[in-house]
């Protein structure tokens, strides 16, 4: 079998629309921490960038077919991380999710985890050959996702927990999930979430969590508790107008982290709906091209591939933009590519880098 | 490798990118209502985030006496302060804090918890009111622990040891029940306001205005900007009618027991001294009082938060008896009135004793005079009887039973003068006569207040001419500043002077060797009064108990005194709770007297008290040898002599003040 992969077909427009949101993320970064402790970031971002889009190139020259074929080896050591972490991590702030290493830096298994998932997921329904799935089916996809997703759930980390399930729902969703079984299984879902809140003895959330979910359901009535942080971010939002203002919100640090979780407040401020709508509109452009490139896929993996990031990509948006305008409660989670931080960074340029990879290949064969 | 039918299904992506789509969509709504439907009410809330009103905190008004010593004074406090928005590990430090600040690590560690949820910019407050060395603490570790600061407030200095504590009153931080008050609409969350006695009272003079900095903060409260300032008006100066000699004298007199002493120039109604036992400390409410000390107060049996001079309302016991003599004389019926005693007697069937039958003796015959210096019981059951209650109730109400005497101070109790109509009204209950007889010994359902007693006592002492009591004088009040009642209001009760003469003279022979308070007779000075001692429980019920139950139900002493005898510059009254007999309260109300005559007389005149501070010129003639020891020469001169070294007065400002004002 010949194999013709050339950067010619390089996904060039992908990158310059990713780079552009970059480019709005590390001048936000910027201006939110201009005259705080953390002045200086938006270069640390660049830097991060830089090494991102370096990781980017280096993993999209690996056939993604490889590491599909090694795929079990690759999750094996990414629970085999989580485990590290569960026994040895730097406990920080109540929770586990970090392990030290060797020149100060902090290793997050959990970010990378999810590399693996999504390719797990696509290697699981790529050799699948049914039009419809079962229910064994779908029962071991769910334990794919579900036993790493339980170990960050330990740690416990529930926002990175959740960016889990996409990629699950989406493979489920491709893999020819039927109808029937959507239903139930969303139905399931909504009795364990009512279980988890309601029943006073069930006690899988932290307090904090439960906390963070009730002060998001009712944020007036809690402004100085948890639920400062929902309102604090909407006014910061809702004061930005049409085309923006002078931020006295971000830079007098009444919004918290700017430069990070609540980097779309900030950026809405100080641009206004027209400025964020147009972020949005960056992000849409961004997605619609990966799902073309979805499309293209030399294979079944590769669909699933592009499609799991795709997913990620969507949820993470979904959750931190809803956190900011106060639709969705405080998790903690990132938005990609503009958040203030290497591990999100990392995470989404080896990711673009797979996709990179599954496109530089649609004409093979 | 694969087939088309490998494909993913293209409609299944499709609906993917529907899916996204309606996301964004979401989104994008979200942001149009944040950002253009509610952009307006943000804008504000981010304007109310940004711009901080401090308050300048305006000190209280001093309370002052008569004299213009200092009863109530401020001083500057410093509160511990700990910052939470510096990137120090605040629960390292704990230990070093608590130590500094003598406090307990565990509970700092449990405050920084407590506070974990609250936003950055807000303090923890650690300790407030703490001492210099606490203070240098915290100056010599600036730079060890930066997050440590300091404020301060002006806080108000009271007397030592609960000194006119009742009188004074106390203050605290204004409650949500009372901003929800219309009277209170003005102060602000926070604000210190009084909350008994005179610092409730007159709390708007007393409190000053704050004064206020708009300033721009950013959300750690760091001033980062100033957009302008109104300065603080301090409180007004407040003077009382009351003089802290006598009121040292009084606190003093009833130390030990529990109670209440009221002192009244009953020409004016100027309170002189007023005392409630057991007393409380309000230095400790003006910090913060904890909560079991509050519910230690609250709950204690001896009731030491509650001004009895004004709010105890108990049965005046054999004191009513010159209330029942001014009635029975006006009327014409105790003039002529002439009583067998024999330790007792049967009225409306019933057998009621004379309190001299416990002794095994009798007061045999009886006249109005001997009633009211042996306090003789027979005497006024037969005057009860033939006045009947509501002629009874009539001159009591006359002389302010039953009714508050509007004295300026919050949360006076009314007590209770029964008659017919009083009875229907709030029993729907016929009178019993026989309820009469036990009303005319100030038994039965008559409460009054040591206020009331005094008052009744000063007014037919000055021959019917009833003041209302007052701690302050109008004249001595801030301007714009209106007491609540006409403080000057007055009432005449007619009392025949042939009467007037009658009950004073009697009343004089209480404190003489034949009366029931002969013990507490003062040499050289005329004054009078009359004993009470009243039963906390009825007889009946009294039979009933044990001998520890009656230990504790003894009876209340009481004595009102007046000197002179006639047209007094003085009436004492005072209420000595379980102190048994009326002749043990008669001593408190004599050391007051005495007291207040001592100082009476150390002070020439009161003209010369007015000009004491000026220098008095003498001029003098005398012979002196001249240079050789010969004849003697005539010599003269003028002397200026500095009559302010003259001691006007024992103290100089209540106990527990700085005398350096």
């Amino acid at each position: 079998m010949s194999r013709y992969v050339s950067f010619r077909d390089f996904d060039w427009l992908l990158l310059i629309f990713v780079l552009m949101i970059c480019g709005l993320g590390v001048t936000e970064i910027h201006s939110a921490t201009m005259h705080t402790k953390f002045a200086g970031s938006h270069i640390k971002q660049i830097y991060w960038i830089l090494g991102g889009v370096g990781a980017m190139f280096l993993l999209s020259a690996v056939n993604y077919q490889l590491l599909l074929d090694r795929i079990h080896w690759f999750y094996i050591a990414g629970v085999a991380s989580l485990m590290a972490v569960l026994v040895f991590g730097q406990k920080y702030l109540g929770a586990r999710r970090w392990i030290k290493m060797p020149g100060g830096n902090h290793f997050q298994p959990s970010e990378w985890v999810k590399l693996i998932l999504i390719l797990s997921v696509a290697k699981y329904f790529a050799d699948l050959r049914h039009r419809e799935l079962s229910w064994p089916d779908f029962i071991k996809a769910g334990a794919i996702v579900g036993i790493p997703m339980l170990m960050v759930l330990a740690q416990p980390d529930l926002g990175t927990a959740l960016t889990y399930v996409p990629i699950a729902i989406m493979g489920v969703f491709l893999g020819g999930m039927q109808w029937k079984q959507g239903v139930l299984v969303a139905l399931l879902a909504l009795i364990g979430v009512g279980a988890v809140f309601f029943v006073p003895r069930v006690h899988v959330l932290k307090s904090y969590q439960k906390q963070r979910l009730t002060s998001f359901m009712d944020p007036e009535n809690d402004p100085q508790g948890t639920g400062y942080q929902v309102e604090q971010s909407k006014i910061a939002v809702g004061s930005g107008g049409l085309w923006g203002g002078k931020g006295s919100q971000t830079h007098g640090a009444f919004l918290p982290v700017p430069q990070t979780d609540f980097i779309f407040a900030a950026f809405s401020e100080e641009h206004g709906f027209v400025g964020a709508l147009g972020v949005l509109l960056l992000y849409f452009i961004v997605l619609m091209r990966l799902t073309q490139n979805a499309q293209t896929a030399p294979d079944r993996a590769g669909t699933f591939v592009v499609m799991g990031v795709v997913a990620v990509l969507s949820f993470h948006i979904l959750v931190n933009v809803g956190m900011v305008v106060g639709f969705m409660p405080v998790t903690g989670i990132p938005l990609p590519l503009m958040s203030y931080g290497g591990s999100s960074v990392l995470f989404m340029f080896l990711a673009l880098g797979m996709v990179m990879n599954v496109r530089m290949r649609r004409f093979v064969n | 490798m694969f087939g088309r039918d490998d494909k993913v299904s293209a409609i299944r992506l499709t609906a993917a990118q529907y899916m996204i789509l309606a996301i964004f969509l979401v989104l994008a709504y979200g942001l149009w209502r944040l950002q253009v439907m509610q952009s307006g009410y943000y804008a504000s809330a981010a304007q109310k985030n940004e711009i901080r009103n401090v308050p300048i905190l305006a000190p209280r008004g001093k309370i002052l006496d008569r004299e213009g010593r200092i009863i109530v004074d401020n001083y500057p406090s410093f509160s511990a302060l700990l910052l939470r928005d510096s990137s120090r590990d605040l629960n390292a430090d704990a230990d070093l804090i608590a130590q500094g600040l003598h406090l307990d690590a565990t509970e700092v560690r449990t405050r920084i918890r407590h506070f974990a949820s609250m936003p950055q910019y807000q303090p923890i407050f650690l300790k407030e009111d703490i001492t210099p060395d606490e203070l240098a603490f915290i100056d010599a570790h600036r730079n060890e622990l930066p997050e440590l600061d300091t404020i301060v407030a002006h806080r108000r200095l009271y007397p030592r040891n609960g000194f006119m504590a009742h009188l004074i009153g106390y203050v605290g931080e204004v409650t949500e029940d009372m901003l929800n008050q219309p009277q209170f609409e003005l102060y602000n969350p926070g604000d210190v306001v009084g909350v008994s006695g005179v610092e409730r009272q007159y709390n708007n003079a007393l409190m000053g205005k704050n004064g206020a900095r708009r300033a721009l903060v950013n959300s750690h409260g760091r001033e980062i900007g100033l957009l302008g300032e109104t300065e603080a008006v301090p409180g007004k100066q407040l003077k009382l009618t009351v003089d802290i000699d006598l009121q040292i004298a009084a606190e003093e007199a009833l130390e030990g027991k529990n109670g209440a002493v009221v002192a009244m120039d009953p020409r004016t109604g100027e309170i002189l001294a007023m005392v409630s036992r057991p007393t409380f400390d309000p230095q400790s409410f003006s910090v913060r009082v904890s909560r079991d000390q509050w519910s230690k107060l609250v709950n204690d049996e001896d009731h030491p938060l509650m001004n009895k001079a004004i709010q105890a309302q108990l049965a005046p016991g054999s004191t009513f008896k010159i209330i029942m003599a001014t009635a029975g004389l006006q009327e014409g019926i105790a003039q002529d009135l002439h009583v067998n005693c024999t330790g007792g007697g049967i009225f409306y069937g019933r057998y009621f004793k004379c309190w001299i039958s416990a002794r095994h003796q009798s007061h045999g015959a009886v006249d109005i005079v001997k009633g009211i210096y042996q306090s003789c019981d027979v005497f006024f059951y037969t005057l009860g009887e033939k006045l009947g209650i509501d002629r009874i109730a009539r001159y009591a109400t006359a002389l302010g039973m039953g009714q508050k005497t509007g004295i300026d101070l919050p949360q006076e109790v009314s007590g209770v003068m029964p008659s017919e109509q009083w009875k229907i009204r709030n029993f729907k209950q016929k009178w019993f006569a026989g309820e009469t007889i036990s009303v005319s010994i100030g038994q039965g359902a008559v409460a009054a207040t040591p206020i009331q007693m005094a008052r009744a006592f000063g007014a037919i002492a000055s021959g019917g001419r009833m003041v209302r009591p007052h701690v302050t004088n109008p004249t001595d009040l801030p301007p714009g500043i209106i007491p609540a009642q006409n403080l000057q209001d007055e009432v005449t009760i007619p009392i025949d002077p042939k009467n007037w003469e009658i009950i004073t003279d009697a009343m004089a022979q209480v404190v003489s060797p034949v009366g029931t308070a002969g013990a507490s007779a003062i040499k050289g000075v005329d004054m009078a009064g009359k004993t009470g001692s009243a039963q906390t429980v009825s007889n009946a019920l009294k039979a009933k108990m044990s001998a520890s139950d009656k230990a504790k139900h003894k009876d209340n002493g009481w004595f009102v005194g007046v000197e002179p005898r006639r047209n007094p510059e003085i009436v004492v009254c005072a209420l000595f709770e379980e102190g048994e007999h009326g002749s043990l309260a008669a001593h408190v109300v004599s050391k007051v007297i005495e007291a207040y005559v001592e100082k009476q007389r150390r002070q020439p005149a009161k003209m010369a008290s007015a000009k004491a501070a000026a220098n008095a010129e003498i001029g003098a003639v005398w012979t002196e040898p001249d240079e050789d020891g010969g004849e003697q020469k005539l010599q003269g001169g003028h002397f200026f002599l500095d009559t302010a070294k003259r001691p006007l007065a024992v103290m100089t400002a209540a106990p527990g003040m700085a005398q350096t004002h």
